[in-house]
């Protein structure tokens, strides 16, 4: 075929195709999609929200606090224990949120209603597919985790206006846990309850031995570990420090960056190639 | 022929050491209705993938548009549109909401994919139906809706798996009646079917294909003067008969074919071939004369049939 003859029918695109458009904004449009879903469970997301915040200060403010205080203490970490424990649940709430998206979410694009290829049979691309599918999760993070920032400063759980840097701190915590998850929901096949057992096996001892609600140095030092190699303890101690000024020398502060930035670098370039990987078949 | 808008030459997928496709080669021109003809895994979607760039090829060359798959996949599948094997429509959306998703991808702006929705519901018969649950349509308007998605680009060339697989014939008739319309617009059809009336109702021009090679080409009539005959009798006498009356008819028409259930006679005059069997005494239990079709040419070139 003579590439003139070929090449001069290739600009004459339909009306409104624009490939430019879909190479640049891909992973937005998938996001778009994503979010045009949200009508279908708006009240479930928005119930989740609003409600865990009020039972988490309901119980820890009210509650425990109360037999923290008659055991003789006078909170930890120099504030009380509500104050203590709401960044660590704001972040963990997030960390939630990324876990659903990162493992039913993701399968659901890939398997059970083949949205993936469907956006793939397009223009977009796989590295697009991951990208607008983190995109929406932070904005859906950003919403849910929002609303807990909001109300637990309405509470003077946590201070205003530093505070405010505790909602991107449980958002890069949440990527940082949520995007390795990516990966590895990108390569089942078949469903036979392996989210569940992560649930069990990974996030719930990761939230029982991250310093959420205690510090991890209550811990023998054989069980810190779990603490240190967790996005969760690094983004729950970066948001103590913004929520209440709790002390930390600045090489740790760093660490607590690096550890989750490293982890959504690393974790993102993994889920590209194993995307990339399963739709082309 | 002006150029054609898919070149495939010697094209390759090699999945662990089994060639899916082994080999094939073909040209599809502009407005041409092209469709591969083939058994289920005769390599036919395996095929569609690489021409639809989401599977690279193992060897051989391919040209979309003018174009590589593997440099500029995206920028080819931008002036696609697919209907895969199984619908992959958004479950969690309305029905007009999975073409207005779909439309985006393509960079087309809002107001234009809503216009565009709008029209294409009404070429899919589902106008009615924009707000309705995807679960809750049949399969038949799924079917009709992905089409109607796959459209929402004004594609250049329409990949077309299986369109009509699994739905009843009433659902296949209205199918077939959208896909001619576009046929006669000149939009660019390339389909795979197992279905021998669906070759022959919407392809200008075909490849049968067989364990991933090419078997024969050419346009349905010309395929069946080539290797069938104008007529085919039918003749069933019951299992265990079959071969004693194959035996008997030797000679009658230009070929015998006998299949488990039924024997063929192929013959240029097929009463006459039929007469001739009842005067040798033989009493089927049913008997039928009809055209020859695709089936028959698959059946002569691979000794099976199209749907085992």
């Amino acid at each position: 075929m003579s590439t003139v003859a070929s090449g001069s029918r290739i600009t004459a695109t339909a009306d409104g195709v624009r490939f430019d458009r879909s190479h640049r904004w891909g992973a937005w449009y998938v996001a778009e999609h994503e979010l045009r879903r949200i009508p279908g469970y708006k009240w479930s997301m928005l119930a989740t929200a609003i409600g865990s915040p009020l039972l988490y200060l309901l119980a820890f403010g009210v509650g425990l606090a109360t037999l923290i205080r008659s055991g003789g203490s006078a909170g930890v970490d120099g504030v009380s224990y509500a104050q203590f424990v709401i960044p660590a649940f704001l972040c963990a709430g997030a960390v939630g949120t990324a876990t659903e998206e990162f493992t039913f979410g993701v399968l659901l694009g890939f398997k059970w209603n083949e949205t993936y290829l469907g956006m793939n049979a397009g223009p977009i691309t796989p590295r697009q597919i991951v990208g607008g599918h983190i995109l929406f999760t932070i904005i859906r993070m950003a919403v849910t985790s929002g609303i807990f920032l909001v109300i637990a400063m309405a509470f003077g759980a946590i201070r205003f206006p530093e505070g405010l840097l505790v909602l991107p701190i449980a958002i890069l915590g949440g990527l940082a846990f949520g995007i390795p998850i990516a990966a590895y929901s990108t390569t089942i096949r078949e469903d036979r309850g392996q989210f569940a057992v992560i649930g069990r096996t990974v996030v719930l001892p990761m939230t029982l031995f991250s310093g959420t609600v205690f510090p991890i140095t209550q811990l023998p030092i054989w069980l810190q570990w779990i603490g240190w190699i967790s996005p969760l303890w690094h983004s729950t101690q970066l948001a103590r420090d913004a929520a209440y000024g709790h002390a930390e020398p600045g090489w740790l502060t760093l660490i607590h960056v690096v550890v989750l930035v490293a982890l959504i670098a690393i974790g993102a370039a993994v889920e590209v190639r194993l995307a990339t990987r399963r739709l082309n078949r | 022929m002006p150029s054609a808008v898919i070149e495939a030459v010697e094209l390759v997928k090699t999945y662990q050491s089994t060639n899916a496709v082994d080999g094939i080669s073909f040209e599809v021109a502009p407005g041409e209705s092209f469709g591969l003809l083939g058994p289920n895994g005769a390599g036919k979607s395996t095929t569609m993938r690489m021409v639809g760039a989401v599977s690279t090829r193992t060897s051989g060359s391919l040209s979309i548009l003018g174009m590589d798959p593997n440099e500029s996949g995206p920028e080819i599948r931008s002036q696609l549109g697919v209907v895969p094997q199984t619908d992959n429509l958004d479950t969690e959306l309305r029905v007009r909401e999975n073409l207005l998703v779909y439309g985006r991808y393509f960079g087309i702006p809002r107001a234009v994919v809503a216009k565009r929705a709008d029209e294409l519901l009404e070429f899919a018969q589902l106008s009615d139906r924009a707000k309705a649950k995807v679960d809750d349509l049949s399969g038949g308007m799924k079917r009709r809706l992905t089409i109607a998605r796959a459209l929402v680009n004004e594609p250049r060339i329409l990949l077309l798996d299986e369109p009509t697989t699994g739905l009843d014939p009433q659902a296949r008739h209205i199918l077939w009646d959208r896909l001619f319309r576009l046929k006669e617009q000149g939009t660019t059809l390339l389909l795979t079917t197992h279905y021998m009336d669906e070759a022959e109702q919407l392809c200008d021009r075909l490849v049968v294909v067989d364990k991933g090679r090419i078997m024969a080409e050419g346009s349905p009539a010309s395929l069946i003067k080539e290797y069938s005959t104008r007529e085919v009798v039918e003749l069933r006498f019951g299992s265990e008969k079959n071969q004693d009356a194959a035996t008997t008819l030797a000679g009658v028409g230009e070929r015998i074919e006998v299949l488990p259930d039924r024997v063929l006679i192929y013959a240029e005059d097929g009463e006459s071939a039929l007469a001739e069997a009842i005067r040798r005494g033989l009493q089927p239990i049913t008997s039928l004369v009809r055209r020859s079709s695709l089936e028959d040419v698959f059946l002569r070139l691979t000794g099976r049939s199209l749907i085992e």
